[in-house]
């Protein structure tokens, strides 16, 4: 991994009709780093990447992606990035190979036709090359649009939200993919609301109403919230209720008839759980979850 | 029995409609809008009976007779005479390019002869390329001939009062002889056809765009604006003149409408006709939010277009105001140019004074769809 600064920014902001949706955002990610970008809906993820490839300009801040200036060179930027957008932004009337084609035309790459084909096989779409876009399911949609964002070679990939609504199998294959391309060098900057995907990331990044609030290591990061973690058994069907209200307990989660319980201060979870009869309990580790909903409850929502 | 329908579920779907109309601004100001402009144009503007029309009188005579023809011709409320002094030469390219309606020519023996009871001739030129144009003033023109002298012909000369009238006016038809209305319509039905189509496709083309999420993906890649634009209208202009190929040779072999001037020339001219068009679309796009809404903002182009431009009813009919509006239009300059090469042959130096207002249009609306076009999402 190198240690160069893919994406260099500090302090970007942005605003939407008075509404600040992006609060001094300053972000680094290194060469052939995954970064995980983290946040509840509407926290600014999508603005932020947007800002990134020269989609949006920044009201305020400054800085590079690829050593360009994020405020004038996003011609430039996005010559080198490949942005795969959250909705699917490829012609549904056009075939998969048509619309590798015509990215492959607008990136002006001279050896069209075999990287058009080179890309479908690597990404298991030469069957369907036929297929018109609007037809394939979710799962194929995706392939084929990491398939263009990846077709011009680019050295950094912003990926917003990429395997929503995707069924388990395909987002393993998506994240397979994408640690295949961090391995041969690029950059992958991916916003994820999933948390198994966040802990297969490099560095984290949380962002909440347009402030980033904590970044690091997956490790760094559940060393940071101090939380400790409890997985308690009991007969009584109330029992979440009554979790809730013990001190020391901050968060529980019901997963069918085992609850996972977390807080700051394991002894007194210990007490407060040693407290009520018929119940088992035993130390686990936290996991990233607990962690994001730890942040999420520390950042009163800001409306307006 | 209990009715299926509940009155809940009615008024909640009421309701919701009546909430999306209200968000929709553009459609609910069309729906105002163009009942509004159609009152407006048919209420105001159109007039089927135009009268004041430009008439140079070439008065190789000089008497009393002669200028009573001429306020006669002036207080039939028809012919509005301009002060002229040009040759006939001139007053026939004034009436190529469209400046002049009438040109009515007395002769130099005209008092002579009418003395003498010779039954001059006056001979009075029409523009008929548009009959529905000329035709109430030739109308009013057959019978000025029986009362337009009579208070001139006194004494002796009373006698030439009686029928049949002292003088004769002929009319010649110019550049639609028989009248046919055929001739006046089938090339003005290539401009409204052109406009409607072309605004209206290239509209949708960039709105599909931004409806279905693939403008973000467009924007993403570093591709200049003017390229986006122009590469859009491209396409259309080859499917406008495929349009054009299709009416030019409807119109010759079905309507026998007569190609009377340059080919080559027309098409050059449909060329920028088109573009003039496309540029409209393209920035009609740039404001418009759906498809909807461009399909809206085409109507509310193409109403003035097709009422204004002479393409239906006689442009000289309308008052003041109205032909302002209509020459900011490209159809009216584009008719003007239709008619012009197809049924009166006219070549470069008579189009040309039609060809410029098409020119400062398109640049005009290019300049500005160029201005609003998104290079971001913000």
């Amino acid at each position: 991994m190198s240690e160069a600064l893919l994406i260099d920014v500090h302090e970007l902001s942005k605003s939407f009709n008075g509404k600040r949706a992006v609060n001094g955002l300053s972000l680094q990610v290194r060469g052939g780093e995954i970064f995980g970008f983290l946040g509840p809906n509407g926290s600014g993820k999508t603005t932020s990447i947007r800002m990134l490839c020269g989609l949006l300009t920044p009201d305020s801040g400054s800085g590079t992606c690829l050593d360009f200036d994020v405020l004038t060179q996003s011609r430039e930027i996005k010559k080198q990035v490949g942005y795969m957008t959250q909705r699917f932004s490829f012609y549904d009337d056009l075939s998969i190979r048509e619309n590798l084609d015509f990215v492959a035309r607008m990136y002006g790459m001279d050896n069209r036709r075999s990287v058009v084909e080179q890309s479908m096989i690597d990404l298991g779409l030469a069957d369907r090359r036929e297929q018109l876009a609007g037809t394939l399911s979710g799962g194929w949609k995706q392939r084929l649009a990491l398939a263009a964002c990846m077709l011009h070679q680019p050295r950094l990939l912003l990926l917003d939200e990429p395997t929503a609504g995707v069924d388990p199998k395909a987002r393993r294959d998506f994240w397979d993919e994408i640690h295949r391309l961090a391995g041969q060098g690029i950059s992958v900057l991916v916003s994820t609301h999933y948390m198994d995907e966040a802990a297969r990331c490099h560095r984290l990044g949380y962002i909440a109403y347009g402030d980033l609030l904590a970044s690091g290591t997956p490790d760094e990061l559940l060393a940071a919230s101090r939380l400790v973690s409890f997985n308690v058994r009991g007969s009584d069907l109330a029992l979440g209720e009554r979790l809730k209200a013990l001190p020391g307990i901050e968060q529980v989660v019901a997963m069918g008839h085992v609850y996972s319980v977390s807080g700051t201060d394991g002894e007194r979870i210990r007490q407060s759980l040693s407290g009520i009869e018929g119940l088992r309990f035993e130390p686990v580790e936290t996991g990233l979850e607990q962690v994001f909903i730890q942040l999420m409850d520390r950042t009163p929502e800001k409306i307006g | 029995m209990k009715l299926p329908l509940s009155l809940h579920r009615l008024w909640a779907i009421v309701a919701k409609e009546f909430i999306q109309l209200r968000r929709d601004r553009i459609t609910f100001a069309m729906m105002v809008g163009i009942p509004v402009m159609q009152l407006v144009l048919f209420g105001f503007a159109i007039n089927t009976d135009p009268k004041h029309l430009p008439t140079v009188v070439l008065d190789a005579d000089q008497s009393a007779y002669s200028r009573s023809f001429t306020a006669g011709l002036e207080n039939s409320g028809y012919f509005d005479i301009r002060p002229y002094t040009g040759g006939v030469a001139q007053a026939e390219q004034g009436m190529a390019v469209g400046t002049i309606q009438f040109i009515v020519s007395i002769p130099a023996d005209f008092s002579r002869r009418l003395v003498r009871g010779e039954k001059p001739a006056v001979l009075v030129e029409a523009d008929a390329s548009d009959p529905s144009a000329t035709g109430n003033a030739l109308a009013a023109l057959a019978s000025l001939n029986q009362t337009v002298l009579s208070h001139d012909l006194t004494g002796p000369l009373a006698q030439l009062n009686s029928a049949p009238p002292p003088f004769e006016i002929r009319v010649q038809r110019n550049y639609n002889p028989e009248g046919i209305t055929q001739y006046n319509i089938v090339p003005g039905l290539m401009g409204t056809i052109l406009t409607m189509t072309m605004i209206m496709m290239t509209g949708m083309a960039v709105t599909r765009e931004l409806e279905r999420g693939t403008l973000e993906n467009l924007l993403a890649m570093p591709v200049h604006p003017l390229e986006v634009m122009i590469g859009k209208i491209i396409p259309y202009i080859m499917v406008g003149y495929i349009q054009v190929v299709v009416i030019l040779t409807a119109a010759y072999f079905l309507f026998h409408v007569p190609i009377a001037g340059s080919l080559p020339l027309l098409l050059a001219c449909v060329l920028i006709f088109l573009a003039a068009n496309l540029a409209v679309g393209m920035m009609f796009s740039t404001i418009a939010k759906s498809q909807l809404q461009a399909m809206q903002m085409t109507f509310f182009f193409f109403l003035p277009s097709m009422l204004l431009s002479g393409f239906m009813f006689p442009f000289r009919g309308m008052p003041e105001w109205a032909q302002v509006i209509g020459s900011a239009l490209p159809l009216t300059h584009f008719l003007r140019i239709v008619r012009g090469i197809m049924l009166k042959g006219n070549g470069w130096t008579e189009t040309w004074p039609s060809v410029w207002p098409l020119l400062v249009f398109m640049a005009v609306v290019l300049a500005i769809g160029l201005k609003r076009y998104r290079r971001t999402l913000d």
